[in-house]
């Protein structure tokens, strides 16, 4: 079944290319469409590993097509929260305006972006498309050079607290009505039940935003929106999401003894082991570490004793989370984008 | 272990040598002994500038006084016991005074408020005011300001710790070396010369062989050249008008047998038969006693064009042959002998090239060169301020005596004003020309602005050393690598065009020497055995056995064991007795001697070895590790000495150790010293195509990063700045010890080398917008704008007022604060005003109180911010001063942060550089199996022609850097002394890594989702954002502004010009037939114009509007008048020809 794998052809390339025809291989007697009920039997996912901001899953019998969707879904359309609008009162430090903001925009925010809305231009920013953040930092005159980090961002559920300037000689008329400000909240966002008891707060504390010397200080107020990873990286939930395909490697011929114990110890990641029956014979133990540095091809000749293919259909896919959602929730998404995607195909195919 | 060393410093390095020693150690072939830490302790006690500092030192310690003491008296010509006499001259501490009050200065203030920083020279003064009154001393009497080289041994900052640097306001790792007038820092390049009273044989035009001298003394300066012309000898002087045979001058100096002569030249027939033809001439002249030769030779003075009253009593002739004619060698008590010996000399060593043209001398070479610092050129300047100070002193101090009744008691001292010092001083250093009429010295561009580009420009530009040519000359030899150039200027940076290989730079451990006593050395000469000159007779000068010795070009004598004589004196100079930078040089082809001790010489450390075995030992460096020992003991116990360009001749230097045979004198310390600051940055240069590490060096210059630790502080005209710099991951030894990488200039970005999308040809990369988004390449840009408040002549002045917050200009006075002047922090947008000032309507006639003005006699004078619109600019800085004449000044800081965009230029370490071609979405982009994705996409074509094979070790030494947490070094010819790691062991660290030895990476395409079908090259290499940024250069226009004159568009970007169709555009649409094109793009577009043009005298007319017909105002009448269509230069062109009374007609003919 060579068409299942990419094979490896030493330093001269490799066989990659994909069948786009269902009949490629009618002559030889294998029918390759696509068929529902085929695909639901082959079809797994197994979660190899899970933790908290970190998922590493097979995926088994589905075309590099769709895997390479769920991949660039998850970098560049899954939406998350993220300061897009700084409000600098006061920066006395070094570091620039504009530099700063950069770096707020970049610090992700553990809060789950399904809860809002997307603001667009006309939009005016309330509680269900913004979040208000305030940093106030001030290092005392004749104090110790002070650190800036991200939990010094503090949540403001009222929103906005800086006074529209405009409006400022206006109102004061209308003392009792609540001062016009950057955002117009109906509500406090932490009386609404999904934030009550989970406070909203960058991800990380500890990121370092900046660093102030002795009478420097920094005011400011950050406004996060919903956006997509397309737009700016920013957005993007995942660090990194990506799959390889796995491994698999072939011992062309039977290794023994001294050749065996050579091949195990070239290969750096110990995919190779010595099974000792009587006369030692090396065999592939871990093919799934396989990293296809080609050390064990590497020298001449050694390409009769061991193929490395990669399985064309079983995709190790790894989803690094930024933090906003863990990342099993995270692919879940991105399959339903997926899916809206296909059934707004359909719609405008009907 | 790379975080570790971060935090750790300098410990932490200590630990990787030990690491590298041990690598090193396990390879087969090692040196004893890892003299490479001599390298950070030489830096360390020298600095990278100290040629400059050294030469300035030596100016202000030394040479000003010897200035002041050669002119120190002024006698009054009216009445002569009135006098003034320096006794002593000192510099004091950096200040200025302002209205009395003595302010002290430190040079960031003087560039913030556009000072000079300059210290005030002082002298000691005795005087008399006549023949009654007692002699009077004064001290600290104030003769001018001298600007003071920063870091020098008058500046604030010498020898100050980091700590103190700072509170001053200064970068540590700021090198120094240059002047701060009027706020802009200058430096004066290092001039190349050719040596000075030196005898230089070599060819003119023609073709026939000159021995030339450019005697420099003291008191004259003058150019000697004897020529063979046609067989006869002849001396070429500025003094004589014509040529002179040489006879004539030997005769005239008292060599009047003919037979010494000879004898002096040397007894050789050869030689005889050469000087015959000029011995005949000289008879057939009749010029056969010295009387006789004074007279012939006065026949051929040039008439003088001031009367000269020394030159009459003796004759004109005996006086040029006393004091100008090869001037550096001095006549005592008219005692000629010297310089006949010094002549026949002359005439000995042209022969001698006549009969075998190798003994030509090549003026390129390095040794016959002199390097002309800051402290020479500085002294030349002071000298001539000096004597003209001194001059005017003494006529105003005539005039004053001269008048018949003084209504004050005379007193000299008062006369004596510093204003013609400072202004001199400071007028020569900004404009840097240097006209000193005294010594026949005008130069032009003797100074530039400091280049403040990137940090490595800075440092490039203190070791730049600008040519003796012009530019334009179209010779090739000067501009070729001399071999004699090893290891003192760099043989990689020099730029290209039409100064490629004139100008040069110093290499990392040249020093180049100041002036040296000569006394001591000659009487130490005489010890050793030199038989003096004037006991020898003619005969006895060219004896077989014995070699002339020559002290800076002067001859002392001869000794009969020149080996034996060089040998003791280099041992003195190794114990110390002599001067470390005197050097010695046996010449056995000329059988001379050369000891040299005047100051411009290159020259540069190595280890002594005895018969190839060096003198430093394992346990001198470990002393030198623990700090027991420095670079100076090393000097002073004769481990290392200085050897100038000559003296290496006599020297046989081993690259390594181990390559030493019994011959060696010498070892190297470290081999990639021979290149300089700009060519240490590149890793790997000795694996890449030459001119591809001569293109990095000019474009590490103009690399954007951190300029000075001190870069937030500075109001430069215009900043560079990188948000987020970083040090290379393959880094070399150079780059730790100049600091780079404290400063660097650049980013490590994931590249592969690969093609995609077809918009990386031509060199262009493909990057990552995912990368762009979180911060890379992005850089800030700092512009300053300033405004004065001026005062004017009736005592008023501009005033800056609060600003209108209603009205018609609120709107763009909207970012002024309440102050009237722009406030940090805001977004200026075009047109918005900074600066909301008011002039006074009368500024001129009467003084007019500033109280009594009211509203209405200001009138606005603001000013607008002019910028590209579009561009989101954010005041960052304002900053107030008063300048020298107590206006107000005030500078803003405009600062643009900007990240790339296509057509940005980006360039790696290896003269590879390319515009960014598109910006692709992260997903679009490969990625590996490690879910590692490329910053960016070089193009592979880029590899196979520029044949930079540096870079591709870059690449795999910094991956296998980031996997394993260390930096990887990548020093010059670094693998055999285990300063560049070698691509098997970074090969190895990979394989470890899991990565393929070969650096190639197995990608997926992040379009189909399927892997690449071919192996990647993939890894980290530092690229550099250089200062072309389309932004700053793009620029179309449809109309626009018009030049007065010829109504056509105008030119240039910053104009807002057109864009020119120019003769080739417009040939190749007449080749096409497109003639309406022509039409429109030539005229329409340009400068239609419709003029009246009469049939029958073919001028121009015009068009009545009054009585609404055209009018040929020649004819006078309107009969015979067309009207048609010109280019308006096509008009303006015929009426300039008529007023130069040529007159064009036009003929019309019916189409």
């Amino acid at each position: 079944m060579q068409f299942g794998f990419v094979v490896f052809r030493g330093i001269l390339g490799l066989k990659t290319e994909n069948v786009q025809y269902s009949g490629a291989y009618a002559s030889m007697g294998v029918d390759n469409s696509v068929r529902l009920d085929q695909f639901r039997n082959n079809f797994k996912v197994e979660v190899i590993r899970l933790s908290e901001d970190e998922i590493e899953f097979d995926m088994i019998g589905i075309d590099a097509a769709i895997a390479n969707a769920f991949r660039r879904i998850l970098i560049a359309e899954l939406p998350t929260m993220a300061i897009e609008k700084v409000l600098i009162a006061n920066n006395t430090s070094v570091i620039q305006d504009e530099v700063l903001a950069h770096r707020l925009g970049l610090i992700p925010i553990k809060v789950d972006p399904r809860l809002f809305d997307y603001m667009s231009e006309i939009d005016e920013p309330n509680e269900k498309n913004t979040i208000v953040f305030k940093l106030h930092v001030r290092c005392k005159i004749g104090g110790r050079r002070l650190t800036v980090k991200s939990d010094e961002l503090k949540w403001l559920p009222n929103g906005s607290e800086f006074p529209l300037s405009a409006e400022k000689s206006t109102s004061t008329s209308a003392s009792n009505s609540k001062p016009k400000t950057y955002t117009s909240f109906r509500c406090s966002q932490d009386s609404l039940p999904e934030f009550s008891n989970d406070p909203i707060a960058p991800n990380h504390p500890d990121i370092i935003v900046a660093k102030l010397g002795s009478g420097q200080e920094i005011e400011l107020e950050a406004h996060a929106v919903k956006g997509m990873g397309k737009t700016h990286a920013k957005w993007s939930p995942v660090a990194t999401a990506w799959y390889r395909m796995l491994p698999e490697v072939e011992l062309l011929q039977e290794l023994k003894g001294e050749m065996a114990e050579k091949l195990v110890k070239k290969c750096p990641v110990n995919v190779f082991d010595i099974e000792d029956l009587g006369k030692k014979r090396a065999t592939v133990a871990r093919p799934r570490a396989c990293t296809l540095c080609r050390e064990c091809i590497r020298e001449e000749g050694w390409d009769k004793y061991v193929a490395l293919h990669r399985v064309k259909d079983h995709f190790i896919f790894t989803i690094e989370s930024t933090g906003a959602l863990p990342p099993e929730v995270l692919f879940t998404e991105a399959v339903k984008i997926l899916e809206d995607k296909c059934e707004r195909v359909i719609t405008e195919l009907s | 272990m790379g975080l570790k060393q971060e935090h750790d410093g300098p410990d932490a390095n200590k630990q990787q040598e030990f690491d590298i020693d041990k690598q090193f150690l396990a390879a087969p072939v090692k040196s004893a002994v890892d003299k490479f830490q001599l390298l950070p302790e030489f830096l360390k006690v020298r600095g990278l500038v100290k040629q400059h500092l050294d030469s300035f030192n030596y100016f202000v310690r030394t040479q000003i006084r010897k200035i002041v003491r050669a002119n120190d008296l002024i006698t009054s010509k009216v009445d002569p016991t009135v006098y003034l006499r320096y006794k002593e001259v000192w510099i004091g501490k950096p200040s200025t005074s302002i209205e009395g009050a003595v302010i002290e200065l430190t040079p960031h203030n003087c560039r913030l408020s556009d000072l000079t920083y300059a210290a005030p020279i002082y002298v000691n003064i005795e005087y008399s005011n006549g023949q009654k009154t007692p002699p009077v001393a004064k001290k600290n009497v104030f003769i001018g300001q001298m600007p003071i080289m920063l870091r020098s041994c008058c500046c604030v900052l010498h020898k100050k710790d980091e700590a103190e640097l700072a509170r001053l306001g200064e970068c540590p790792l700021d090198p120094g070396g240059y002047f701060i007038i009027k706020g802009t820092e200058k430096v004066i390049l290092i001039q190349e010369q050719l040596s000075k009273n030196r005898i230089i044989i070599d060819t003119d035009k023609k073709g026939c062989i000159q021995a030339s001298v450019m005697s420099s003394t003291e008191a004259t300066k003058s150019k000697t050249v004897i020529k063979m012309e046609k067989e006869k000898i002849y001396l070429y002087l500025n003094q004589f008008g014509t040529k002179v045979p040489i006879m004539a001058v030997m005769k005239a100096m008292g060599m009047e047998s003919d037979q010494e002569v000879v004898q002096m030249v040397g007894r050789d027939p050869r030689y005889s038969a050469l000087l015959l033809p000029s011995i005949e001439d000289c008879a057939s002249n009749a010029v056969y006693t010295q009387q006789q030769a004074l007279e012939f030779l006065d026949k051929k003075v040039k008439k003088p064009q001031y009367f000269s009253a020394s030159f009459d009593k003796e004759g004109k002739a005996m006086g040029i042959l006393r004091d100008v004619f090869v001037a550096n060698v001095p006549v005592r008590q008219n005692n000629f002998r010297p310089k006949c010996i010094y002549v026949a000399v002359m005439l000995r060593r042209m022969m001698e090239a006549i009969l075998n043209k190798d003994a030509m001398d090549d003026k390129d070479y390095v040794g016959n060169k002199r390097l002309e610092l800051s402290g020479q050129l500085l002294s030349l300047l002071f000298e001539d301020l000096f004597k003209t100070m001194n001059e005017e002193l003494k006529k105003t101090v005539d005039g004053t005596l001269e008048k018949p009744s003084r209504s004050s008691q005379f007193d000299f001292s008062r006369y004596v004003k510093g204003d013609s010092i400072t202004h001199g001083l400071e007028r020569t250093l900004s404009t840097g020309n240097w006209d000193v009429k005294r010594f026949k010295m005008h130069r032009k561009g003797m100074t530039q602005v400091v280049a403040r580009l990137s940090f490595i420009g800075t440092l490039g530009h203190m070791t730049k050393i600008s040519p003796q040519f012009e530019k334009s000359r179209k010779v090739s030899g000067p501009r070729a690598l001399q071999p004699s150039q090893w290891g003192m200027l760099c043989p990689c940076d020099t730029p290209e065009g039409e100064a490629c290989g004139l100008v040069k730079n110093l290499a990392l451990m040249t020093h180049v020497t100041t002036d040296e006593e000569e006394g001591p050395i000659i009487s130490l000469c005489y010890c050793l055995g030199v038989e003096d000159l004037a006991l020898l007779s003619g005969e006895e000068l060219h004896t077989q056995d014995s070699y002339l010795i020559l002290l800076n070009g002067l001859i002392l004598g001869k000794h009969r064991r020149p080996q034996r004589f060089a040998n003791a004196m280099r041992k003195l100079r190794r114990a110390g007795k002599v001067g470390e930078f005197v050097s010695v040089f046996v010449n056995e082809k000329q059988r001379c001697v050369y000891i040299a001790s005047d100051g411009g010489r290159v020259c540069r450390p190595l280890v002594i070895a005895d018969k190839g075995v060096s003198r430093i030992k394992e346990h001198h460096m470990k002393e030198l590790l623990d700090g027991v020992r420095n670079f100076h003991d090393f000097l002073r116990e004769g481990l290392i000495e200085y050897l100038d360009v000559n003296e290496e001749n006599n020297a046989l230097v081993a690259l390594y150790e181990g390559e030493a045979t019994s011959e060696t004198t010498h070892v190297e310390i470290e081999p990639f010293t021979i290149l300089g600051v700009c060519a240490g940055l590149i890793p790997f240069p000795h694996h890449n195509q030459s001119p591809r590490n001569t293109y990095q060096c000019a474009m590490g210059k103009q690399a954007m990063g951190n300029i000075a630790y001190n870069q937030l502080r500075r109001m430069d005209t215009l900043i560079y700045l990188l948000v987020y710099p970083q040090r290379p991951l393959l880094t070399t030894r150079t780059i730790e010890l100049v600091g780079y990488d404290k400063l660097g200039a650049g980013q490590n970005a994931t590249v592969a080398v690969m093609s995609f999308s077809g918009y990386d040809i031509e060199d262009a990369i493909v990057m990552n917008k995912s990368s762009l988004d979180r911060g890379f390449g992005r850089c800030i840009v700092m512009k300053k704008m300033s405004a004065i408040n001026q005062k004017y002549e009736n005592t008023t002045s501009d005033r800056i007022i609060r600003p209108q917050r209603v009205g018609p200009d609120a709107e763009r006075m909207q970012i002024l604060d309440d102050d009237g002047l722009a406030a940090p922090g805001e977004i200026i947008r075009p047109h918005d005003i900074y600066i909301n000032r008011q002039s006074p309507v009368a500024t001129r006639g009467a003084m007019v109180s500033p109280l009594t003005l009211t509203d209405k006699d200001y009138k606005p004078s603001i000013q607008t911010y002019k910028g590209p619109e579009g561009e989101t600019a954010v005041v960052d800085r304002v900053a107030l001063f008063s300048d020298k004449s107590f206006n107000l000044n005030v500078k803003f800081i405009i600062r643009h942060t900007r990240r790339p965009e296509v057509g940005d230029k980006f360039s790696s370490r290896h003269g590879q550089k390319g515009v960014c071609g598109t910006i692709i979405q992260q997903e679009d982009f490969p990625f590996s199996e490690r879910g590692i994705c490329p910053d960016l996409i070089m193009n592979p074509h880029g590899f196979p022609s520029r044949m930079t094979v540096g870079k591709m070790i870059e690449l795999l030494g910094s991956k296998a850097g980031v996997s394993n947490g260390k930096f990887h070094y990548g020093s010059a010819f670094g693998e055999p002394s285990g300063h560049a790691d070698r691509v098997e062991a970074i090969s190895d660290t990979l394989v470890k890594h899991g990565f393929s030895y070969s650096g190639k990476d197995f990608l997926y395409s992040g379009i189909t989702g399927s892997p690449l079908q071919a192996y990647i090259f993939m890894g980290p290499i530092y690229y550099q954002k250089l200062k072309h940024m389309v932004l700053d250069k793009m620029h179309a226009r449809g109309s626009g502004p018009r030049v007065m004159i010829t109504r056509q568009p105008t030119e240039g970007r910053s104009r807002n010009g057109g864009l020119r169709v120019g003769e080739m555009e417009r040939d190749c649409l007449i080749a096409y037939g497109a003639s309406m094109l022509i039409y429109e793009r030539l005229m329409i577009s340009s400068d239609p114009f419709e003029v009246q043009v009469c049939r029958k005298c073919g001028l121009l007319g015009y068009y009545n509007h009054k009585l609404k017909i055209s009018i040929c105002s020649t004819c006078k009448n309107g009969e015979n008048v067309s009207t048609l269509k010109l280019p308006y230069a096509c008009k303006l062109l015929f009426q300039e020809l008529q007023s130069m009374n040529i007159v064009p007609r036009l003929k019309l003919t019916e189409a």
